[in-house]
């Protein structure tokens, strides 16, 4: 075959089409790119915004209270006259509200997931997992109230002495709001694990709980931890089911039953209030507010250090 | 005994049967010789995916310590075949069987055997080598840790890796996860956790599709080594493995509704030189397949 003349040397054909980009289609490329980069951005500044506030808002804090009296004092009392700003008390109420949630959430929720994942038939996990995602989409305020008015009255004919504002109704009522979360998230870890690792356990006669916990809750581990770190932060971070149901009176206490105030619980009053801006008060839910950002970042990077070191890896 | 003698007799009345409807009865293990008690046999055994049917109307005997392959083209259902003889099936949801599967005179699916001491006993080696991500000793160990056994299994993980030709390989490596091995050698650890817990049958669906021709070399030779001890049933794309390992062969095909059934078998020797059915011939000489 010999070689033939190019195409557009015959009379007639169109102009050889050169190599460089046409102008409309720059402009339009360009138009595409800045409004993507602007939703990029705003992002990007919101959140060094938030920071740099905190930062400054908390220097000026720390400016007119020292640092030692904020970690070492008893009792945190801003908003009298003899004021005391113990992080402890605020601190002991968060960690006992988290605490008290995971212990529900943690345990529930990773039996669900099991369930849904290696025991329940098609058609359930398809009934019950948007059902699960339901409960996620509950407003907490709406929680909050289920806290105070349909736990509590239970626990108080249950323990004796338990007062109206506590931190187990709310403890409890925060697990049952992360519950979906663990569940759902853990699950959907679960079933990533391939069906040929069960397949292999299976075939050697493993009963489905020992495929379940010897296989595929070890290879879907690192997604399960994620799960309850993702749960952990919301714990933490929950402001309306605490403010509602377990007051605001700050007090240093393990007990679950008494009234008490945590750190979200905190911010809430004081901007709920009519606190002058500029103010030590005002300045004390930066304060607060800086405190629970660190608290939440120090659960990340924990986070990744154990994704890191327990990562099981599947082909 | 007076199980074993029912469950003959149901074997009896079930084989009597087959042979009255004139289905192709597959009579391999008469010929087996001294082991002449088939380890499987398989009556009028269909099986449906919800609506649709994957296997029709199987019958077939597999020999004790001899090696069987199923060969056919993609979709004739050997897999699903290989599968319903250590009840992997019924982990898919909507699956419905019918007809018999007798191991050892037993039926595999009666409602009093139980599927997990069934896969104990009937072990499995897969296409794809799945080691869970643990360490090379830790896939082995496995099986026996699930089924019971206390104290110390060094002697048992090295006696299993020694049977499955591994060992000299990794015994330097038993603490290394198990997928840092070769393809090959994965495949081979698979074989060892399968043989750890002393089955009395392998089960193996295509064992060297994912495999170099060196490391299929080395599983034929296994498998040849093996079949002393064990009954073999290997599903096989490839029919130069089937004819160079296996001492039956079973062909399938699917039909016009793509349902999977028997077409022929027998022993291996003849069956490659001297099909009785077109198809077989058709399908063994490459016309089509």
């Amino acid at each position: 075959m010999t070689l033939a003349p190019r195409p557009d040397a015959r009379p007639g054909a169109p102009q050889r089409r050169s190599l460089r980009r046409p102008l409309r289609r720059a402009l339009r490329e360009r138009f595409v790119e800045a409004p993507l980069l602007v939703a990029a951005l705003v992002s990007i500044f919101t959140t060094v915004g938030i920071v740099a506030v905190l930062v400054f808002e908390t220097f000026e804090f720390f400016h007119e209270v020292p640092l030692w009296r904020f970690l070492t004092d008893t009792q945190w009392t801003p908003l009298f006259s003899e004021k005391y700003f113990g992080i402890v008390v605020l601190l002991s109420a968060t960690v006992l509200t988290s605490f008290g949630a995971m212990v529900v959430a943690l345990p529930l929720g990773l039996l669900a997931a099991v369930y849904l994942s290696e025991y329940a038939s098609p058609g359930v996990r398809r009934a019950v997992k948007p059902v699960l995602e339901i409960l996620a989409g509950i407003p907490t305020v709406v929680y909050g109230y289920f806290a105070l008015l349909f736990v509590t009255p239970i626990l108080q004919a249950l323990i004796p002495g338990t007062a109206v504002f506590n931190g187990a109704s709310a403890a409890l009522v925060i697990g049952i709001m992360i519950l979906p979360m663990v569940s759902s998230l853990s699950e959907d870890a679960m079933a990533a694990v391939p069906r040929a690792l069960r397949e292999g356990a299976y075939a050697l006669g493993a009963t489905r709980f020992e495929v379940a916990a010897r296989v595929v809750v070890p290879a879907a581990f690192s997604g399960i931890v994620a799960a309850f770190m993702l749960a952990i932060s919301r714990a933490v971070g929950e402001t309306m089911i605490v403010a509602i149901a377990a007051g605001q009176s700050p007090t240093l206490t393990l007990s679950p039953l008494v009234p008490i105030e945590t750190m979200t619980a905190y911010i809430v009053q004081v901007s709920l209030g009519d606190t002058p801006y500029g103010s030590l008060e005002y300045k004390t839910i930066f304060a607060v507010g800086m405190a629970l950002f660190l608290l939440t970042l120090a659960l990340n990077v924990a986070s990744q250090s154990v994704l890191a070191r327990f990562r099981e890896e599947y082909p | 005994m007076v199980n074993d003698s029912a469950s003959l007799a149901t074997g009896l009345r079930s084989a009597l049967a087959a042979l009255s409807a004139d289905r192709v009865v597959a009579r391999v293990g008469a010929a087996a010789g001294a082991d002449s008690a088939p380890a499987f046999a398989i009556r009028g055994l269909s099986l449906w995916y919800g609506h649709f049917q994957a296997l029709r109307d199987i019958t077939l005997d597999v020999a004790s310590r001899r090696i069987t392959a199923l060969i056919g083209p993609s979709g004739c259902g050997k897999s699903t075949l290989l599968r319903c003889l250590n009840r992997m099936n019924e982990l898919i949801p909507q699956v419905r069987i019918g007809g018999q599967v007798l191991f050892q005179g037993e039926d595999l699916y009666a409602p009093q055997t139980d599927p997990v001491e069934v896969r104990r006993r009937i072990g499995m080696v897969f296409q794809k080598p799945n080691p869970v991500p643990k360490s090379v000793y830790d896939n082995v160990a496995f099986g026996l840790r699930i089924n019971g056994y206390q104290g110390k299994l060094d002697d048992l993980v090295e006696r299993a890796l020694r049977r499955a030709a591994l060992w000299d390989e990794v015994r330097d490596k038993l603490r290394q996860s198990g997928l840092a091995l070769s393809g090959g050698q994965q495949q081979r650890l698979c074989i060892a956790r399968a043989l750890a817990v002393e089955p009395e049958v392998l089960l193996m669906d295509e064992p060297c599709s994912a495999l170099d021709p060196i490391a299929t070399y080395k599983i034929e030779e296994l498998m040849t080594e093996l079949k002393r001890d064990y009954t073999i049933v290997i599903v096989t794309h490839n029919m130069q493995q089937a004819s160079r390992v296996s001492d039956y062969t079973a062909f399938m095909l699917a039909g016009e509704d793509r349902a999977g059934a028997l077409v022929e078998c027998g022993e291996t020797r003849s069956f490659f030189t001297n099909p009785r059915d077109k198809r077989t011939e058709d399908y063994v000489t490459g016309r089509f397949g």
